[in-house]
């Protein structure tokens, strides 16, 4: 639908709908436009980075374990041999953190990735096939959508118990939906336009146009869904955690961390706020990353 | 009209009996004998025996189901094992609090979240857009417990201004409430910059301009009218999940409301408590929803005319 204006147009403003659409973009551009737009995102790629890495290599980089008590140095405040100080069990707690950030960033990127990838497949199903199929999937996700999405964690946490897997399952039954109805209505603009109708046309199959024209055209969105489930994950596991219901003692994960520091409040505060700090470190760069990826990724922003 | 509103409250109902029914057999599946755990580990077989059969729950699990949706629409969602209390009395007694805390928070989240939005996209890339979008964003990324102990560490314990946990008077929910809303409102000062932004490029604002209209002229009538409709959606939405949001802070606070509850129904492993909390803040959520969407087709003009076709 073009609008009829009554001037000349100023400059073309691409918009969904529109005939023409912006030619989409090389890997490469992508990358190079991140890079030169947006500083920040960059910044928090690298520090991502840095996470992964600590936590790949966190063996190396802690002469202790995080399961090693000495309750001689309980609740010692950060020194040179416990940078960050030590937990109410004498456990070192930058030790414990570099284990933790393992559990935390598998928490961000497993379940993200299951959620993103059933979610893209029942929303593009659900978007081409239309009809009953689609109806019912949408309710489906409606009904994931009603629940409040900490409370429904928490019941299937409770049936579930604890656990690394356990959290996995829960996090991705919570996410999945969100991403289904997104992809959805990006596969109801992709099937209107005429490469679509063409292939239609000369007799394509169903599911080869889903494969081959709709799921390309839906990475983007995707790829931003899932940068932004990341962080959305860490949260919700780190809530979970803080409330017992998650990764299980003497584990660790920065959540339970915050949780266990949290009678210490008072004496030693450094217990929870340095796990609480990285989860918001991560937790920011995550956003960051995904806000940016999704300015850069978006054919109609890039235009005006 | 009429009609589309009975369908969408029809539509909602039956989402919520279909929750109820997830929830049920949720936590149908949970190992373990609850009645045995509720009565001790001295208690014998035929004490167990006799408890389940008084409570119901040697029937079959539909015979169960119907029961407890025919008991629920009447108010009543069975007895509390660990309270020993009813659960719709709980449930009624810790809801004030819950909504008190989730209206002070929204309060908070929507004011600050429209000024800072308007003045952002306002001053667009001047200190203060950054600042706010500094705070917008801390909010969205900071996780609530972190918020709420730095508060409660620097307010509560350090200046002694406000009370650390419990609810005393109404400034025992000044805490909980900038915890809970600070998220909310970065994520509608975020919203409310980009769409002022959009919108102050449309041509009908340079038309406004064009015809004389001052600065705040053209903000207030021209460019906020238009920009409310994302706005207010949102805010109803983020209403709901407030209300039933408030799981962590409550926690932390200590104020009695029904997060706490299921918190304490989950430490108790108390399914009837735990049931009924999650029902009623899942019934709030669709509430909420149900409110955005009418809302959405009665502010947004073009929606309410293709409702009516």
């Amino acid at each position: 639908m073009i609008k009829k204006r009554a001037f000349p147009e100023k400059e073309k403003v691409f918009r969904p709908g529109d005939e023409q659409l912006p030619e989409p973009d090389g890997f490469r551009t992508v990358l190079r436009r991140l890079a030169g737009e947006n500083k920040l995102a960059v910044v928090s790629a690298a520090v991502i980075l840095l996470f992964v890495l600590a936590a790949v290599l966190a063996p190396v980089l802690t002469p202790y374990t995080e399961k090693d008590m000495d309750l001689r140095h309980r609740l010692s405040p950060p020194s040179p041999e416990h940078l960050f100080g030590t937990d109410e069990g004498g456990r070192d707690i930058l030790t414990r953190m570099l284990f933790g950030s393992r559990v935390s960033l598998l928490i961000g990127v497993v379940p993200s990735l299951v959620s993103m990838l059933l979610g893209a497949a029942l929303g593009i199903v659900s978007g081409y096939a239309g009809g009953k199929t689609d109806a019912v999937i949408m309710r489906l996700a409606d009904l994931m959508l009603a629940f409040p999405s900490m409370l429904l964690a928490m019941v299937i946490m409770y049936t579930l118990g604890g656990g690394l897997m356990n959290i996995f399952l829960t996090l991705s039954l919570v996410n999945w939906a969100g991403v289904a109805r997104v992809v959805r209505s990006e596969t109801l603009r992709i099937i209107k336009t005429e490469y679509v109708e063409a292939a239609r046309i000369t007799g394509v199959a169903g599911i080869r146009i889903m494969l081959c024209h709709v799921l390309p055209n839906c990475i983007p969105t995707m790829l931003v869904l899932f940068t932004l489930n990341i962080p959305a994950s860490i949260l919700t596991e780190s809530s979970l955690s803080f409330l017992g219901l998650g990764i299980q003692p003497p584990d660790a994960s920065w959540g339970l961390m915050v949780n266990t520091g949290r009678q210490f409040l008072y004496s030693a505060p450094w217990l929870s706020l340095i796990p609480s700090a990285a989860i918001m470190a991560i937790v920011l760069a995550f956003n960051f990353l995904g806000d940016g990826l999704a300015d850069v990724l978006d054919p109609y922003r890039k235009n005006q | 009209m009429l009609n589309h509103v009975l369908r969408r409250f029809f539509q909602a109902f039956l989402v919520l009996i279909l929750v109820a029914l997830l929830i049920f057999l949720m936590l149908r599946v949970v190992p373990g004998n609850p009645i045995a755990t509720m009565m001790g580990e001295h208690a014998n077989a035929a004490a167990i025996e006799r408890m389940t059969s008084e409570l119901g729950l040697d029937q079959p699990i539909p015979v169960q189901f119907f029961r407890y949706i025919l008991n629920a629409l009447r108010g009543d969602f069975g007895t509390s094992y660990s309270m020993g209390k009813p659960v719709d009395r709980l449930i009624r007694t810790a809801f004030p609090n819950t909504l008190i805390l989730a209206l002070c928070a929204a309060l908070f989240a929507w004011v600050v979240g429209i000024v800072c939005g308007t003045i952002s996209a306002v001053r667009k890339n001047s200190v203060l857009d950054r600042l706010f979008m500094g705070f917008s964003l801390l909010g969205v990324s900071v996780p609530v417990f972190m918020a709420a102990m730095i508060l409660q560490y620097v307010f509560a314990y350090h200046l002694h201004w406000l009370d650390i946990s419990g609810v005393k008077s109404w400034k025992s929910f000044i805490l909980p409430a900038v915890a809970l809303g600070w998220n909310s409102a970065g994520s509608i000062s975020r919203l409310v910059r980009s769409t002022l932004l959009e919108i102050l490029q449309a041509d009908y604002i340079d038309t406004a301009r064009a015809k004389g209209r001052g600065q705040a002229g053209v903000l207030i009538f021209h460019a906020m009218r238009n920009a409310m409709l994302p706005v207010v959606t949102m805010m109803a939405l983020q209403l709901s999940s407030l209300l039933s949001g408030a799981v962590i802070t409550e926690s932390i606070f200590a104020v009695n409301g029904i997060g706490r509850l299921a918190v304490q129904a989950i430490e108790g492993r108390d399914i009837p408590l735990l049931q009924g909390t999650a029902l009623f803040s899942t019934a709030l959520v669709i509430l909420g929803n149900l409110t955005a969407d009418l809302l959405y087709g009665v502010l947004d003009p073009r929606i309410r005319k293709e409702v009516v076709r």
